[in-house]
């Protein structure tokens, strides 16, 4: 008698060759290079696509599912919170501050990322780099929906929240990420990649999701803390797909070293600039934190840093240009754009506030070096203010740095006490950096980064031509949004609600 | 350098000083005077008094500062593009030359109520 | 030798994963943190689905491991049987 056997399920190795790589074809009416045609002007030389394989070996079948069972676990908590009053068990409405810069700052950035990588994944020459594509592109558009609808919530309350895509194009601290992203954009597809899912997601993104995250958690924020944490299973497999990239690049063509390091060196640069708003978030706008800045930065820039550069090292890659400046910049960023945040705060579509005394106690003993010697005299300045009934804002508008488009507000690498002036001149005309970091940026192209829209003198040309009050309606900026946290309707009606919940 | 790209690649300046109708942007900067965060953002024309728009638009910007009440205005060390430099508020922004985006940098010795003096 | 990394959702699921991981990497540190949990050890760490099965009591598939993810640092391989993670310096 025959026994029936079950046929053996396919094994992940050979699931993935039959559904990735064999989905392709030789073109054969039409040739390679009319079918890709952006894939060489980089210069980047690629001999065999298919030595690219995702180490987690996932495909389209199987992302569908895991990423439906995110969804369902997402939704499941988006709705106990919105039915539960979940906005007012957030520690208190300062916290709000944080995820207003979040959702103005980071999730277009998703949203920039996802038109990236569907661009990227269609001009590839390979299947599996554009599977892993097409996978993150569909991961980043749902990030950014995910993150829009989790913080509607707190729009059906609060201020700040309602404009954040006319803000997102218009306001001036957001042209950081936004620059940030266009530059990655309108960079050839290698270099995409190197930015975004290398620099961007492999060296950086634990920096702004895990300790966040673990702050949303622990400041009652269970809706971002869920976005967060459902965002960040992806970027486990952008980061990895970030590394394969990095080495796949390294390991086809000697000629693509030097090419690939000047990119990490510049995609480096400015993802640490970008990541300084960031700072400013984990060690003031939370009002119970998880770590400093610079505890953040010892485990996920140093630790993990030092060892993906060590391992990389046997390509012949050198760690990026310019880290040094960045460590020694890290007991002092937090701080800096804070107190650049707080005196522009009439100008921003987030309140901010000054430190209290115990937030003042945990600064001092996270950064014993640098707060209270450099930074706490300048808050106290503007604790007296308030006082004395009265309010410290600096209506200056600030110069711009050509490259990140932040405040020149960072300081000498070694001294806390002095601003950081650079400058060149290119075709006649003058430029301004914060830092020899975005100077040496600048000067790789500066035909890219002169077209660069800086909000501050984009203000004084027409049509504004330095009318601040058409400037507001034109960022879609109101009063209630901006300003101090203590002056707020978002303190005194969170304040006014939760004492309503808890005496019922 | 140059941007690596599949055509020409060759743009205007954005802040390029004909988007300013006659006027032009400049900056300035306190030296170890970090209370106001960065450098002040100043507009105005090349045919402009310096001393108008010192008066005009840096001094009030600057005031909140507790050592502004005690600044020696004759001391001023004054540099611009890294170089010493003598203004005359008496003449033009154009005379001083003074062209677009230029920063001037002035240094009041003595002076730091707010930001100590590094090393000490 | 550099450190590599796993880090988990902490809930339900993820207790036995971690459970198992610790069983397969004596040396490997668990550090809780606020909603996730970090599973670090010097230069490599396996995760392994048997063991996984074993103690969560139902079969597991490797590709699982992407609900509760959160972040991970080091070269990845998986296959049905195992994720590994190494820095090779």
């Amino acid at each position: 008698m025959d026994i029936k056997k079950t046929p053996k399920k396919l094994n992940v190795k050979e699931k993935y060759r039959l559904m990735t790589r064999d989905l392709a074809w030789e073109p054969s009416y039409r040739d390679e290079k009319e079918i890709y045609p952006y894939v060489d002007y980089e210069g980047i030389k690629v001999h065999d696509w298919s030595k690219w394989e995702d180490p987690f070996r996932l495909t389209m079948d199987a992302y569908w599912k895991y990423q439906a069972e995110k969804e369902r676990k997402y939704y499941a908590i988006i709705d106990a919170h919105a039915q539960n009053n979940g906005h007012l068990n957030v520690t208190d409405a300062r916290y709000l501050t944080a995820i207003k810069l979040f959702l103005q700052g980071i999730s277009p950035g998703e949203y920039s990322a996802h038109r990236g990588f569907a661009r990227v994944g269609r001009e590839f020459a390979g299947v599996g780099p554009q599977v892993a594509c097409q996978m993150q592109s569909i991961d980043e558009i749902r990030h950014a929906q995910t993150q829009v609808h989790a913080m509607s919530n707190y729009n059906k309350f609060y201020n700040g929240f309602k404009d954040f895509a006319t803000q997102r194009d218009r306001i001036w601290y957001t042209s950081v990420p936004r620059s940030f992203f266009d530059d990655a954009m309108s960079a050839g597809p290698f270099e995409f990649l190197i930015a975004i899912g290398f620099s961007f997601e492999y060296v950086l993104t634990n920096l702004l999701f895990v300790p966040f995250m673990s702050g949303a958690a622990y400041n009652g924020d269970m809706a971002t803390c869920t976005f967060g944490f459902s965002a960040q299973s992806d970027e486990a497999r952008h980061m990895t797909l970030g590394l394969e990239c990095i080495k796949f690049m390294l390991e086809q063509d000697p000629d693509n070293i030097p090419i690939v390091q000047k990119w990490i060196d510049k995609w480096f640069w400015r993802g640490c600039r970008l990541l300084t708003l960031v700072a400013a978030m984990m060690d003031y706008m939370l009002p119970k934190r998880v770590m400093s800045w610079r505890e953040a930065w010892n485990i996920y820039g140093v630790e993990n840093g030092n060892a993906l550069f060590r391992d990389l090292a046997r390509y012949g890659i050198r760690p990026p240009m310019h880290w040094d400046d960045v460590e020694k910049s890290i007991d002092h960023t937090s701080h800096q754009i804070m107190l650049g945040l707080y005196q522009w705060k009439f100008g921003t579509a987030f309140h901010s506030w000054t430190p209290t005394d115990s937030d003042i106690e945990w600064l001092k003993e996270k950064y014993p070096t640098t707060f209270e010697k450099y930074y706490l005299p300048r808050w106290e300045y503007a604790i007296a203010q308030k006082e004395a009934g009265g309010e410290y804002n600096n209506f200056g508008l600030p110069k711009l740095c050509q490259t990140c488009q932040l405040p020149c507000l960072f300081t000498e690498p070694d001294d806390p006490t002095q601003l950081a002036h650079r400058e060149t001149e290119y075709e006649g005309e003058k430029y301004h950096f914060c830092s020899d970091g975005c100077q040496h940026v600048f000067e790789q192209e500066p035909e890219k980064y002169i077209q660069a829209w800086l909000p501050m003198p984009a203000l004084m040309q027409a049509p504004l031509k330095g009318d601040l009050a058409a400037w507001m309606e034109w960022v879609s900026l109101e009063p209630t949004a901006a300003g101090e946290y203590a002056n707020s309707e978002d303190k005194a009606n969170f304040e006014k609600w939760r004492k309503q919940v808890s005496t019922d | 350098m140059a941007v690596v790209a599949i055509g020409e690649y060759k743009f205007p300046s954005r802040d390029r000083v004909e988007n300013y109708y006659g006027h032009q942007l400049l900056f300035a900067s306190w030296d170890h005077h970090l209370l106001m965060a960065a450098p002040f953002m100043l507009f105005g024309a090349p045919d402009q008094k310096l001393g108008d728009i010192i008066e005009q638009q840096l001094k009030p910007l600057m005031q909140p500062d507790p050592d502004f009440d005690k600044i020696d205005w004759d001391a001023i060390e004054w540099t611009k593009s890294g170089e010493l430099w003598t203004p005359d508020f008496n003449k033009t922004v154009k005379e001083n030359g003074l062209v677009h985006k230029e920063q001037f940098r002035f240094k009041t010795p003595g002076l730091s109520t707010l930001v100590p003096p590094q090393g000490e | 030798m550099s450190k590599v990394f796993i880090i988990l959702q902490a809930n339900e699921e993820t207790r036995s994963i971690v459970d198992a991981i610790e069983q397969d990497n004596p040396d490997a540190e668990v550090v809780h943190e606020p909603a996730m949990v970090k599973v670090q050890a010097e230069g490599h760490l396996v995760v392994r689905r048997e063991t996984i099965e074993e103690e969560i009591g139902r079969e597991f598939d490797m590709q699982e491991l992407n609900i509760n993810l959160i972040t991970l640092s080091g070269n990845v391989d998986e296959d049905e049987d195992a994720l590994t993670l190494t820095w090779n310096s």
